[in-house]
């Protein structure tokens, strides 16, 4: 039987506020435990929230950008279960009535044309905090910094059909926070990850299979990974003749499996209900509109200029705009070069990109800056450089040795461009291989190439390889 | 000088007739001679207290008073007193030493009120006879046999017995006011958001308010000088300019519309209270007070909605008692289920417990819709009830419990007859209303209440309209014979 | 509606709560008044009625991005229980 996958990801942003999103305490990563967890976010008898500012315009602007409704009276929820990382006993969150309603992105698998995804809602709600597992004599440790740290809790529509498409999903609404900077998007650190709903049903059939929820993904390789697998496991049970029961699984990394999590002594009553200590949320039309104001570009819009005004391909555009620092470096880059920007999107998306990668390096921290690279394509874009000695410039800054003209100067690696110099050399090489030049009269043009190699090889690659084409063939001719 | 009202103790602090560390001196003597029968303290502050009175002996000496500088008060152990053991006259909370100040005790210490201890209630705040206190039930000063009324009782009893010249209280349903009355009390319960909750434990978020017990009204108004107001770590106060509530005390009252809900006369009401009510309404049309039969249609619903909205939000209020960063731990928990489980139900007394059930349990998967849900719109209409009567008349009054203090233990095992002793108080708490109690007289020796209930943040007019009887009688001033 | 023996032990395991057996008959008794009690809300009609969930119509204050708190984990953890390492601690959570 062919099957399809249905898959809906609710991604868990940390959004990127100084303070907490009902107290005053710091949210900075890394601190020592229960050093920044207040009285409010210890749940203390008789503390109470006060929602932050900054917060609820984080979640509009996330809802602008996705052409979402913003609802004009949210209500915060009490959201009840018991757990350790959990101080009071129930989550803030939102339930009935989330800031921000419905909305949509567009995403896009390599060679696959682009598909719409819908996004149910966004709404608040306070992170919890970490159990430390490690061994205190037989016991879990409970670390509440992370308490009370605003989160936008995006959900998608079960709309995506293949672990591919999900990473795609997630991948771009990780852009997309960047962008807004509303998050730092960082996996490791936990302020990006997500939970997939992953189900199976007969290709065409209308209803949704039982589905499970693979619970806190934190890379985009793990969300393919998990899901494949969840995907297998559930075809091979019902085709088992089984059936799929609705709970919530792991996936363990180190076994590359996704296992039930242990079920908490009962079925899940969340006893959803409005928080009586916070009252109704209201964003008005004047408020909206002055978020509206301050959105940055964002990728699609970007991607779009890139094609528009830079020249560059569909790919290039969509390659160099998949992260806000990667779109800006390459503007900066082009800006610097001065002329031909897909030259510099090959550049960037080729050597830096390559080089970065082989070390593991994000574009933050290259050591070649867009100032670096661009400085050196306006000497190739100037004549300046070949593009062959252009790689050579390039392994120089990245080692640290300065700009490229630095380079191109201590190094001697100006190109020449005298063709008298170039005719003189061209003269001794057709002299000293008279075999060669008598097989190419006689029709073997592919010798030609042989020529070309003998001139850079005379002049350390440095002459201008169009000149030297445009030379050897008179001189060839005879 | 134990008789005194606050007005008075003021005067005579400033006069310098006496100091504060002897009034408090003389107070602290009271408790220690009185408190062993009565259990109004659970705590006594003495030191504390002798400090914060030589501190405020200082200010008036250097003319930087507040009226309530050097005054003693007994604060309801509701409220996190820094450094002090603050129980909710719970076990769970036997070794909870505040880390924070409250809002609210914080006003009153930066006014120079000097805190005489922590007084007694019933367990976070649920019940009213005080009988559900960890601590042991509290005694009516008028008859100890009978009960204070709850769940401020300790702080009622500590008035009433003259232990303290005032004192702090909260009212969730009606647990300033029904004690008040019990006791020979004024006891006001301002508009929902008038007074911050930030540092008061939680009951029902939506219903509780915190408000003073004293003497007189006259009083009642001074402390809420010192109480109300903004508080920006509160997010349900209100943003309003706070009036002198004394400003308005001697207006005249002449033409006062009152109005009285037939559903408050009918039925429950004991004939011999209604009889004191009545001569109180006679007392206020003599001073030119005009009087108005109102409805308030569904009076009778206020109790069996309150049963579903504040269990509903005191059941996840209390989650936070999980035996982890705070409070009862039980002995070797053997997993985490049964150190939760053991911890709070070793914890929690039987109220409590029940509270947190029933609360649990409407919110629950498929009753939300017919409880709370439905608590909710009845809840709209008990406020609409109101509206439109505001809409005629400028206060209401009525009996404030439908009897007078009952007996220890009478009531103690019958949850639905101890809730129904709240009919006339718990309406207010669900429209966020302004309500006081007031000495009106007795019946068979103990006290009974006139309840006049105000339109929103109109505190001080309520302020007035008691104050205007308490200048024409004199039930406010009765001290039991004991404590004379 | 009341409730029964089972409705006791689910209310209490949902709330974390432990009850004696022995006490189960009267919680069964107690919490069926209750609700007879608040059944009584059924003799009104409310279909068109806005439910209220708080006395005030107001709108949720906004505090601005300031961090205002400090570190007070020695304070704090004075008042738990167990503590090790400036970690709570709880018996083993098994996941």
């Amino acid at each position: 039987m062919e099957w399809e996958v249905v898959i809906g990801l609710e991604i868990h942003a940390q959004l990127a506020t100084r303070s907490k999103i009902f107290s005053g305490a710091s949210t900075a990563y890394g601190a020592a435990p229960n050093t920044q967890a207040c009285a409010v976010d210890l749940g203390l008898p008789g503390v109470l929230p006060v929602l932050n500012r900054e917060a609820v315009r984080m979640a509009v602007k996330f809802g602008l950008a996705i052409d979402a409704q913003i609802t004009p009276r949210s209500v915060f929820a009490r959201k009840n279960y018991f757990y350790p990382d959990l101080p009071k006993g129930y989550q803030i969150s939102q339930f009935e009535l989330p800031v921000v309603g419905v909305g949509q992105l567009e995403i896009q698998v390599e060679g696959k044309a682009p598909r719409v995804i819908g996004v149910t809602r966004a709404h608040l709600e306070e992170d919890a905090g970490k159990s430390l597992h490690e061994d205190f004599h037989g016991s879990t440790g409970i670390d509440l910094n992370r308490a009370g740290t605003p989160l936008l809790e995006i959900v998608s529509e079960p709309d995506l059909r293949s672990a591919k498409e999900a990473v795609a999903y997630m991948k771009k609404v990780h852009s997309l926070v960047q962008y807004l900077e509303i998050c730092d998007g960082n996996m490791q650190e936990g302020s990006f990850r997500c939970d997939a709903n992953v189900s199976v049903r007969p290709m065409g059939q209308a209803a949704l299979g039982t589905r499970s929820e693979i619970k806190n993904l934190n890379s985009f390789r793990f969300v393919e990974r998990a899901i494949n697998i969840e995907v297998e496991r559930q075809i091979d049970l019902i085709e088992g003749g089984g059936k799929v029961v609705q709970e919530t699984r792991l996936y363990d990394s180190d076994k590359d499996e996704t296992r039930s999590m242990r079920s908490k002594e009962e079925a899940f009553d969340y006893r959803y209900f409005p928080d009586p200590d916070l009252l109704p949320l209201e964003i008005d039309e004047a408020y909206i509109e002055a978020v509206r104001q301050s959105l940055p570009e964002l990728p699609d819009a970007r991607k779009g200029r890139f094609i528009a005004e830079l020249g560059l391909g569909e790919y290039e555009a969509g390659v160099l705009t998949a992260s806000r620092e990667l779109a800006d470096y390459f503007e900066e880059a082009v800006k610097v070069a001065g002329d031909d920007a897909r030259r510099t999107a090959n550049w960037v998306m080729g050597d830096l990109l390559g080089a970065l990668n082989r070390v593991g390096k994000e574009i933050a921290e290259s050591p070649v800056s867009a100032e670096l690279l661009g400085g050196m394509l306006r000497r190739i874009n100037d004549n300046t450089i070949s593009g062959k000695i252009a790689k050579q410039v390039f392994e120089c800054m990245w080692n640290g040795e300065g700009d490229a003209d630095t380079i191109i100067e201590q190094k001697g690696l100006k190109q020449v461009t005298d063709s008298g110099a170039i005719e003189k050399i061209i003269d001794e090489i057709i002299a000293s291989n008279p075999g060669q030049v008598e097989q190419y009269r006689a029709g073997k043009e592919k010798l030609f190439g042989f020529f070309v190699g003998q001139v850079m090889k005379a002049t350390q690659g440095k002459a201008n390889p169009a000149q030297v084409n445009e030379l050897l063939k008179q001189k060839l001719a005879g | 000088m134990h008789t005194k009202t606050i007005a008075q103790l003021s005067a005579a602090l400033r006069s310098g007739e006496i100091s504060s560390v002897e009034l408090t001196t003389l107070f602290l003597a009271r408790i220690k001679q009185h408190n062993p029968a009565l259990n109004c303290y659970i705590s006594i502050t003495e030191a504390q207290a002798l400090e914060a009175a030589a501190t405020a002996d200082r200010r008036l000496k250097e003319g930087d008073a507040t009226p309530l500088t050097g005054i003693p008060i007994a604060h309801k152990d509701i409220f996190c007193t820094e450094g002090v053991k603050t129980t909710c006259g719970s076990k769970m909370l036997d070794n909870f030493i505040a880390p924070y100040e409250s809002t609210c005790t914080a006003k009153f210490a930066a006014a120079g009120a000097v805190m005489l201890g922590k007084s007694n209630m019933d367990e976070f705040a649920m019940g009213s006879s005080n009988e559900t206190s960890y601590y042991g039930a509290v005694k009516n000063p008028w008859d100890q046999g009978r009960v204070p009324g709850g769940s401020s009782g300790g702080s009622v009893a500590a008035v009433a017995a003259r232990l303290a010249p005032a004192a702090t209280g909260t009212d969730t349903g009606g647990s300033i006011r029904q004690p008040a009355a019990l006791c020979g009390l004024t006891g006001l319960k301002p508009t929902y958001g008038r007074v911050s909750r930030y540092g008061m434990i939680a009951f029902a978020s939506s219903l509780d308010q915190a408000g003073p017990v004293t003497y007189s009204a006259e009083d009642a108004a001074l402390l809420m000088n010192v109480m109300a107001g903004f508080d920006e770590r509160d997010s349900t106060s209100v943003e309003r300019e706070v009036p002198d509530y004394t400003a308005e005390l001697t207006n005249s009252i002449e033409g006062l519309k009152i109005g009285l809900p037939k559903e408050y006369f009918d039925g429950g009401l004991d004939d011999s209270i209604a009889r004191v009510i009545e001569s109180a309404i006679q007392a206020y049309e003599a001073l030119g007070a005009v009087v108005k039969e109102i409805s308030l249609p569904n009076t009778a619903l206020a109790v069996p909605t309150y049963y579903v909205v504040a269990p509903a939000e005191c059941s996840t209020n209390l989650s936070r008692f999980d035996g982890v960063r705070f409070g009862h731990r039980c002995d070797d928990p053997k997993d985490l289920f049964d150190l939760y489980t053991r911890s709070r139900g070793e914890g929690f007394g039987a109220e409590v417990k029940r509270r947190i059930m029933i609360g649990t349990y409407v919110l629950s998967a498929g009753y939300y819709d017919a409880y709370y849900l439905k608590a909710q719109k009845i809840r709209r209409l008990i406020s609409e009830d109101f509206r439109a009567a505001f809409e005629t008349v400028d206060v209401i009054m009525g009996p404030t419990a439908p009897s007078t203090a009952f007996k220890l233990g009478e009531k103690a095992d019958d949850p639905v007859t101890m809730y129904l002793s709240d009919i006339y108080t718990i309406a207010v708490n669900m429209a966020g209303l302004p309500a006081a109690s007031i000495p009106a007289g007795f019946v068979d020796g103990l006290p009974v209440g006139l309840q006049v209930i105000g339109n929103y943040f109109e505190e001080s007019r309520l302020l007035n309209v008691a104050h205007q009887y308490q200048q024409a009688t004199d039930w406010h001033l009765q001290v039991p014979a004991e404590f004379q | 509606m009341s409730v029964d023996q089972t409705d006791i032990t689910k209310v209490a395991l949902l709330a974390r709560l432990e009850i004696d057996e022995a006490d189960v008959p009267q919680y069964v008794d107690n919490l069926s008044n209750i609700l007879a009690l608040v059944e009584q809300m059924n003799e009104v009609d409310t279909d068109r009625v806005v439910p209220m969930a708080h006395p005030l119509d107001a709108a949720q204050r906004l505090r601005p991005d300031e961090v205002t708190e400090v570190d007070q984990r020695d304070r704090f953890q004075a008042l738990a229980p167990q503590v090790e390492a400036g970690l709570y601690l709880v018996p083993k959570v098994i996941e």
